[in-house]
């Protein structure tokens, strides 16, 4: 999606769209720095020593020594990163699953009252977890699910059914429906057609619901936040508010804590970054 | 919402081939009760854990539970009241719309521009690298970039202030977080670096879908690439621009995780969004009553929006 590049026109212009595009790159140039740099600084921050940080925070690490990295693992990091990977993959199991299972109802069978079962799910997407809240705590005490990774492993697939479902059924729609036609002709049950045929021609809208899943439940912070007390149940991203409050006058160890946290997820944005790209441009629609 | 429409034509396209074969009536009612196990997980899971819970706050707004005997009364209304009365519920709001009103500008206007700026590069490479880098911070937990701010704005060792100094602006050194008049903003801008990438890319990818052909004609007729800019790319995307608007205003009404992290509300409430203080409420004072009533406004304001974008949706026929 290229604009045609001015290079036909006449040589006065061609300057004048030789130096817009010196200012146009300048400032994608100026913005870069301004989104990488504090990152940077966050990594490189997690090698110096706390006096450093104090003394000198533009210069770089005098040594590349780990021992905040390690100090920071071994203080806690280690059991949240656990807990965030126990959570994460099993939520997105049972979310895609679900939905696509919901999808493939939604899409390939003769359902009464479809326009209101897929409202009824669909709908669940713009309502705001904050309003669940309070009965939502009451609830996990009562069933006694609260403190444990049962209870955001649920909530994160209850939440994020409605969207995942909204992407793979519109990914369902798209298919031609040869394929399963020709297979329940050959008396296949839908229970077939749904794990031989459905499942694997959807592949790729799978993936990119697996991706924007993890997202969502490495980062999430609210229910983590309120669904868990005990150190050894907290995901990522409560847990490095809890080393805050513990060692938040070790600056360089927090720093490092935070970097352990993001660096999973930015590498798998970069080595994934096709797949996510499919499911935003799914999600925006036509 | 339109592919509604599909899904019943291709149902019902679909039942003609079954029907042929003539199954008695009995048999095909059973058929159609028995598909509907395909959703029945998902409905329940749903309704469970997010209408139900929803109807129950509103239950809950009209209690107040004594905090000494523990015994739940029905108070009506007199929750709602209270908000009416509550200062801090009126500057919550106030920063809510602050959220808003600035997220329009960076993260829809700014952002839309860029976008435009970035598919204008010639190089496909170079389009991939910089939508990549700048959506990196929104990868990222906002618990990372919220205590990562909370480092950069500190007085003594932040990149904030030696940015200033640097620059020769100390006299606008500050403690960001510290100051009752600047902590919202604060928050606001640390929220701004870290989205803006992110719609960005979904700008980008709406400005992909405008037809190549567009571009060619206009480059036929003498059109200059600002000109195409403004009389292709704008109006073509603008029904994207509304759509990110509402979705922007629904995110600003339900923050909540940056403020938490950065500075819990303070200095003295100052910086308290809707459901920073919902939390304060119910879970550091115990006043679920009370709580619940907080929750009921964001309700209010997001199901606004929602509706909003069902019907922008249908009648523009852009989702997201």
């Amino acid at each position: 999606m290229t604009m045609p590049a001015p290079a036909s026109q006449a040589a006065p212009a061609n300057i004048w769209s030789t130096l817009a595009r010196a200012v146009l790159l300048g400032f994608l140039l100026c913005l870069g720095i301004l989104v990488i740099y504090p990152l940077l600084w966050m990594a490189l921050s997690g090698f110096k020593t706390n006096s450093q940080i104090f003394s000198a925070p533009f210069d770089l690490p005098t040594g590349f020594s780990w021992a905040n990295y390690v100090a920071a693992w071994n203080q806690g990091v280690r059991s949240f990163l656990f807990s965030s990977i126990v959570v994460t993959a099993a939520s997105a199991a049972c979310t895609v699953l679900i939905s696509a299972w919901t999808a493939y109802g939604l899409t390939r069978t003769r359902m009464p009252a479809k326009p209101v079962i897929t409202a009824l799910i669909l709908g669940g997407m713009m309502l705001s977890p904050t309003v669940a809240l309070i009965p939502l705590v009451r609830m996990m005490q009562s069933i006694g699910l609260y403190n444990t990774h049962w209870a955001l492993i649920i909530l994160y697939t209850a939440f994020r059914i409605p969207f995942t479902t909204f992407l793979i059924r519109a990914y369902m729609l798209e298919l031609p429906s040869d394929l399963d036609e020709a297979a329940r002709m050959d008396g296949a049950s839908d229970g077939q057609i749904f794990w031989r045929i459905m499942l694997p021609l959807c592949r790729p809208i799978i993936v990119s619901s697996v991706i924007l899943h993890i997202l969502f439940a490495w980062n999430e912070y609210l229910f983590a936040m309120i669904f868990t007390s005990d150190l050894d149940v907290q995901t990522l991203p409560v847990g490095l508010t809890s080393l805050m409050a513990k060692h938040g006058t070790n600056y360089a160890q927090v720093f490092a804590a935070m970097t352990i946290s993001a660096l999973p997820i930015v590498i798998l944005f970069f080595l994934m970054q096709r797949y996510f790209i499919r499911g935003l441009t799914e999600g925006i629609g036509k | 919402m339109e592919a509604f429409r599909q899904t019943q034509g291709g149902a019902a396209s679909r039942g003609g081939a079954t029907d042929m074969q003539g199954p008695s009536p009995a048999r095909r009612l059973f058929d159609k009760l028995l598909s509907l196990r395909w959703v029945l997980l998902a409905v329940i899971i749903v309704s469970g854990f997010i209408y139900i819970p929803i109807v129950e706050n509103f239950r809950v707004s009209m209690t107040n539970r004594d905090i000494f005997t523990g015994e739940v009364s029905n108070v009506g209304l007199a929750n709602y009241q209270r908000l009416l009365d509550d200062p801090v519920v009126w500057r919550a709001l106030l920063n809510n719309t602050f959220y808003a009103l600035i997220s329009i500008v960076f993260q829809v206007f700014c952002a839309f521009i860029l976008a435009a700026i970035i598919e204008g590069l010639r190089s496909r490479r170079a389009r991939n690298f910089w939508r990549a880098v700048y959506f990196i911070p929104s990868a990222i937990s906002t618990t990372v970039t919220g205590l990562l701010f909370y480092f950069i704005y500190q007085p003594d060792v932040g990149l904030m202030d030696a940015a200033l100094s640097f620059l020769g602006l100390e006299q606008f050194s500050h403690p960001w977080l510290a100051l009752e008049s600047t902590a919202i903003f604060g928050i606001i801008a640390m929220s701004q670096w870290q989205g803006f990438g992110y719609s960005t890319l979904l700008f980008s990818i709406a400005i992909q879908k405008i037809p190549r052909e567009l571009y060619d004609a206009a480059t036929m007729d003498g059109a200059g690439p600002v000109r195409q800019l403004f009389s292709i790319t704008f109006p073509m995307a603008r029904e994207m621009s509304g759509l990110m608007i509402i979705v922007t205003i629904t995110g600003a009404f339900q923050v909540f995780n940056e403020v938490m992290v950065m500075t819990g509300g303070g200095p003295s409430n100052s910086s308290q969004v809707l459901g920073t203080w919902l939390y304060q409420q119910a879970f550091i004072l115990n006043d679920f009553g009370y709580g619940a009533a907080i929750a009921a406004i964001i309700f209010a304001v997001t199901m606004l929006t929602g509706i909003a974008q069902v019907w922008y949706t249908r009648k523009r026929r852009v989702q997201l």
